[in-house]
């Protein structure tokens, strides 16, 4: 007998090598998780990337599979993507730091001048 | 592993960014200049656009279907412990295409068209997997040389300027180390075996060298069209800049075990640094992607029967109130 394939499942499953395909339809891979992961106990949860599951359940199942291989994680959030609400970078400005406000700033603070001077000051009396 | 961005000669330079707002392309370069990601929602030329889409889908293409021909060794793994070995690695591989999917989704192709594209060939794959692995020996050739290939060239991508895509791709390096070492542990322990074992890793490798000699594609024709894909970060190093990395940190490797490279022109030129090698048929390597490689149709064909053979269980699960959205990532 002639061996069609090394591939077993080739052989096995009679597979057809020049049938049609039967194309994907839209949300034949259903909707996508973003998926967040804490890789230590006291670290916050990081957004990794997502995946596509038809529920939560699953995506946290196929999270596990994606990101949470090799020990590197310890526990997983998933949340669906199309609630997850973002600014825009265009609007990126709203978060510039204006000059004059560095009265925020603790390096605006210099105590350290006032105290030498004040010192300096009670010497020579 | 395995994606490498295939930049189509024939394609005419000027066309690339007639149609930008040239305020918003300098803007947009300048960013790239200055070391910034561009992230799915900034604005960016369509040639960008394009090209990021097709490179992270061939690559992800690349890696569910380069799982198959080492995967096939599964069931006739010598031993439980590189069966099980084995079966992590395919696994790493499938789980790298899910990464890259979304990636090239955040850029608006959904993963059913690519899906679909990859089956009727409109989308390629690493031409490298269009080869069958004829014994255990090959698949030890494969996760150590391709693997290898695979990650001087996603090295060099990770640098590069979409944010999506080079964050999957620092993830995927570090599941690759352990392809690494696992394919080398497995050449290794042929090499230093038997005569019998000797002589099957020999045979593996003569068998491969022409598909790794292949694997970073042709000279690139220095086009304007490439030099813009370079200086927006889309393409990284030139394909024989990769495949001189490559064959630099390999060729002493398997010199060292006392291995034949089926090239008598190999040889690294002292006063240029460079390796020199036989031009490898690029005939062949056009041939073999346009369909005409000795698996191509099966490949497919395994890939279409296991679409197909799980669309029931996926339509099982639909919800009725589903609705895509592009994802973040």
């Amino acid at each position: 007998m002639k061996i069609q394939s090394l591939d077993p499942r080739i052989t096995r499953s009679e597979i057809e090598l020049e049938k049609p395909f039967d194309e994907a339809k839209e949300l034949d891979q259903w909707q996508t998780y973003e998926v967040f992961h804490q890789t230590k106990r006291g670290q916050q949860h990081q957004h990794v990337g997502c995946v596509h599951a038809p529920n939560a359940e699953m995506a946290l199942l196929f999270a596990k599979e994606v990101y949470g291989r090799r020990g590197l994680c310890v526990n997983l959030w998933v949340a669906k993507s199309s609630n997850i609400f973002a600014t825009d970078y265009e609007d990126a400005d709203i978060f510039e730091c204006e000059e004059v406000k560095t009265y925020r700033d603790p390096g605006y603070y210099k105590v350290m001048d006032r105290i030498k001077a004040f010192k300096e000051k009670q010497q020579s009396i | 592993m395995y994606g490498n961005a295939y930049i189509d000669p024939d394609q005419t330079p000027n066309k690339l960014t007639q149609d930008e707002d040239p305020a918003r392309l300098a803007e947009f370069e300048a960013r790239i200049e200055g070391g910034d990601k561009i992230e799915p929602k900034d604005w960016m030329p369509k040639e960008y656009r394009k090209q990021l889409i097709r490179m992270i889908e061939q690559h992800a293409h690349s890696e569910i279907i380069g799982a198959l021909p080492e995967g096939t060794w599964i069931t006739r793994a010598p031993g439980f412990r590189r069966k099980l070995a084995l079966m992590a690695k395919v696994q790493d591989e499938v789980g790298h295409a899910q990464l890259l999917y979304s990636a090239a989704e955040t850029l608006g192709k959904s993963r059913e068209e690519m899906i679909n594209d990859l089956i009727s060939g409109k989308s390629k794959y690493s031409n490298v997997f269009n080869y069958p692995a004829e014994t255990w020996a090959d698949t030890a050739i494969i996760s150590w040389l391709i693997d290898a290939g695979a990650i001087v060239n996603q090295l060099a991508n990770s640098k590069g300027s979409y944010g999506p895509y080079c964050r999957a791709l620092e993830r995927i390096c570090v599941e690759e180390s352990f392809h690494l070492k696992y394919g080398h542990d497995n050449v290794v322990f042929l090499a230093t075996g038997t005569k019998t074992q000797r002589e099957m890793v020999q045979d593996a490798l003569i068998r491969w060298w022409k598909p790794v000699m292949h694997f970073f594609g042709p000279s690139d024709n220095i086009s304007v069209h490439t030099k813009t894909l370079m200086k927006w970060k889309v393409k990284m190093a030139s394909n024989d800049e990769m495949r001189q990395t490559f064959l630099n940190m390999y060729v002493p490797k398997i010199w060292d075990l006392g291995l034949v490279i089926p090239d008598p022109n190999l040889k690294k030129n002292e006063s240029t640094g460079l390796w020199e090698y036989t031009e490898p048929d690029w005939e062949e390597f056009k041939r073999v992607i346009n369909g005409d490689g000795p698996c191509n149709k099966e490949r497919l064909a395994v890939r279409k029967y296991a679409e197909e053979k799980g669309r029931w269980v996926r339509k099982a699960l639909l919800r009725k109130d589903a609705e895509y959205v592009t994802p973040l990532v």
